[in-house]
């Protein structure tokens, strides 16, 4: 291998207040940036806000990533800083790769440049996301992944997985695969991946990942589409990226990663979750209209790697909130339940809050029935459709509340079980969606 | 003397006769503006009820709060309250052109109010109903927002927060329309201030140790708590 000293281009844009360029977004400086850096093959985004404490060990990674299988490719990191106060953008342009080449013992034979821009003052995953396709798209890169800056379980074999797929296979979108623990990501599995898996027919488990690649074709459209102001789009890119990918036949396929970081624990969270993807989710309901619609049953994705992984550790977990605020809110917010869900369901949902703790019990049909009525609701925008997203959160407790006693102690086959029950529940109760989506109840 | 009464009568009959027969003309005018009036009303008021059951005006109304105060006083839909609205406002500005018509002296001063005051009748009308939309849209927020925060009383946070904007939106209403301008000002002023000073008392010398105790639990071992025991959702 040559001895040609690996540099990594050092450039730190002047903070905010860029103009913007006349038909981009895309601040002056960042376009002169990529000007610079020329046609690559591979663009890795990295959106950060505040991550100083842990964005050294990703960068690494991602380097190492990039020195170990892809040596020969031209390769930019593009940064997309929300307002980082703490030095984040100055670490990832300032970060050298000497120290990668000696950890790791590799070489690379080209320059590895890294970019830092700052796309707002405020961070938001929808422009941070736009700020990363944009570029690539004006780079002409083939793929393009983008890696949470906060991803401590990161190893260089990420990138590889992510991008190879989409470089030499030709697929579009790589949705990762984590080994999770069985009562985490429960918003996603008990509602976002078992209705996009009715909705669009296909077997995403992420669907709203942290780490993900696509191709440049599938970002050009992606980019293409104008609904960057759209609040879901602001909100969830991801999962529109997603679903983008899904409803416009694009190749799509799973790739396991290993275990995905634990996320900050705090319930306050929750609603903003949900507007991330179930907000997301609904309003792509409407567009997609004619595609879903038509759709019956499910079909798996090509997978590499397992396809679940769960640890089964104990995990302290208040339940007792949990119910009590499903019960609460049931009763808080009769008025505005009253407007979303049809009277039965509501009713259901009474009988359910005035059980006591032992007889407590949340069916998965009714929960399904529940969460399809939000989505017709939503559609119809009976009230404010944020509003709507809110209005989830205490139901979506009480179903959690209800799946937590029933999987106490269950292994990871029964808890692929339940899920797999709960996904046929959504299929088989489409046509209920379609019922009240035509608002014939 | 008795030829001079005759003569007198019959000049003040001819005088009474040629006033009927200016009035007449008149009145016959008017006539005719009340009953085109109420055919132009009638029209108004139908095609007003069509375009707001086109767009569901009345579903808005439900949504807004407005519904509820209707049934409260057991007044008809508000589409059908706005159409009824429109066509007596419409039948009412054409009896009055009728009426100016008659040259009554007085009347047209009147008259000329009237419409001069029907803009002010409009955008008062315009803020009560955006009012109560904004009243049961922030209410509607605080609800869901104390209920997802685990709040106490939040029935009583999003009351309260109805309460204050339609306050609010009937002070705008009585100093748009001019009626005790001054004293609905001030009535509000007083309220709200009284409001506010009131908690802000309540809270923080009459509840001190109970303040204390919330926002600790609350911001401090609540908080904790909460990352503790909470699952993360995504």
């Amino acid at each position: 291998m040559s001895a040609e000293s690996v540099t990594q281009q050092r450039s730190v844009p002047p903070a905010t207040e860029a103009k913007l360029a006349e038909e981009s977004f895309l601040t002056d400086d960042l376009i002169r940036q990529l000007i610079n850096v020329g046609e690559v093959d591979i663009v890795v985004g990295l959106p950060t806000h505040n991550n100083a404490k842990t964005v050294a060990p990703v960068l690494q990674a991602i380097q190492a990533g990039i020195l170990k299988c892809f040596p020969r490719e031209r390769v930019v990191i593009i940064n997309a800083d929300g307002g980082s106060r703490d030095g984040t953008p100055e670490l990832i342009t300032g970060a050298s790769i000497d120290d990668v080449s000696h950890a790791y013992k590799l070489h690379a034979l080209r320059t590895l440049h890294a970019i830092s821009t700052q796309y707002g003052p405020t961070p938001a995953n929808g422009p941070a996301l736009r700020t990363i396709l944009a570029s690539a798209d004006l780079l002409r890169a083939k793929a393009c992944a983008v890696v949470a800056p906060e991803a401590s379980t990161i190893d260089p074999e990420w990138i590889a997985r992510l991008v190879r797929p989409i470089y030499q296979e030709n697929f579009d979108l790589v949705a990762p695969v984590y080994q999770r623990h069985k009562f985490e990501g429960l918003l996603l599995k008990q509602l976002v991946y078992p209705m996009m898996r009715a909705i669009y027919g296909w077997k995403i488990r992420e669907p709203f990942a942290s780490e993900y690649a696509f191709s440049g074709r599938l970002g050009s459209e992606f980019l293409a589409q104008n609904h960057w102001e759209d609040d879901a789009r602001r909100a969830g890119p991801e999962i529109c990226l997603t679903i983008s990918a899904l409803s416009g036949n694009f190749r799509t396929c799973q790739t396991f990663l290993g275990a995905k970081t634990t996320a900050d624990r705090s319930s306050a969270d929750l609603v903003a979750a949900l507007r991330q993807t179930v907000g997301a989710l609904f309003s792509s309901l409407e567009p997609n209209f004619a595609i879903w619609s038509g759709i019956n049953g499910s079909q798996a994705v090509p997978t590499m790697g397992p396809e679940s992984e769960m640890t089964l550790e104990p995990l302290r977990v208040n339940r007792k909130r949990l119910r009590e605020m499903f019960c609460s809110g049931v009763a808080d917010l009769q008025s505005v339940f009253a407007s979303i869900l049809t009277p039965e369901t509501l009713a259901q949902l009474q009988q359910v809050a005035n059980c006591n703790e032992e007889e407590f019990h949340y069916p998965e049909e009714l929960w399904v029935k529940t969460v399809y009525e939000f989505a017709a609701s939503y559609h119809k925008a009976v009230i404010s459709r944020d509003h709507i997203v809110q209005a989830l959160a205490p139901l979506y407790r009480g179903r959690i509340f209800s799946f937590l006693a029933e999987n106490r102690n269950a292994s990871a086959e029964m808890m692929e079980a339940a899920m797999e029950r709960l996904c046929s529940d959504f299929e088989r109760l489409k046509p209920y969606l379609l019922e009240v989506w035509n608002g014939r109840k | 003397m008795r030829e001079m009464i005759v003569n007198e009568l019959t000049q003040a009959m001819h005088e009474i006769i040629r006033d009927v027969a200016h009035f007449l003309p008149r009145l016959v005018v008017m006539l005719v503006i009340a009953l085109v009036g109420w055919l132009i009303a009638s029209i108004l008021r139908w095609a007003l009820r069509s375009i707001l059951q086109l767009i569901k005006f009345d579903k808005l109304s439900e949504n807004a709060g407005a519904s509820q105060l209707l049934k409260q006083a057991a007044l008809p839909s508000s589409t059908e309250l706005l159409s009824r609205f429109v066509f007596w406002v419409a039948f009412l500005g054409f009896i009055l052109l009728g009426i100016s018509v008659l040259g009554i002296v007085g009347l047209e001063e009147y008259v000329a109010r009237f419409f001069l005051f029907l803009p002010r009748l409009f955008v008062a009308l315009f803020i009560v109903f955006f009012g109560l939309l904004a009243a049961s849209f922030f209410s509607r927020a605080a609800l869901l927002a104390a209920v997802n925060a685990d709040l106490p009383s939040p029935k009583l946070i999003a009351l309260s927060v109805r309460t204050v904007i339609i306050i609010f939106v009937f002070s705008m209403v009585f100093e748009e329309l001019g009626l005790a301008e001054q004293t609905a000002v001030l009535a509000f002023g007083i309220a709200f201030g009284g409001l506010v000073v009131g908690l802000a008392l309540a809270f923080g010398l009459g509840g001190k140790d109970l303040a204390r105790e919330f926002l600790e639990r609350r911001f401090a071992h609540h908080r904790k708590e909460e990352r503790e025991d909470e699952l993360s959702p995504l």
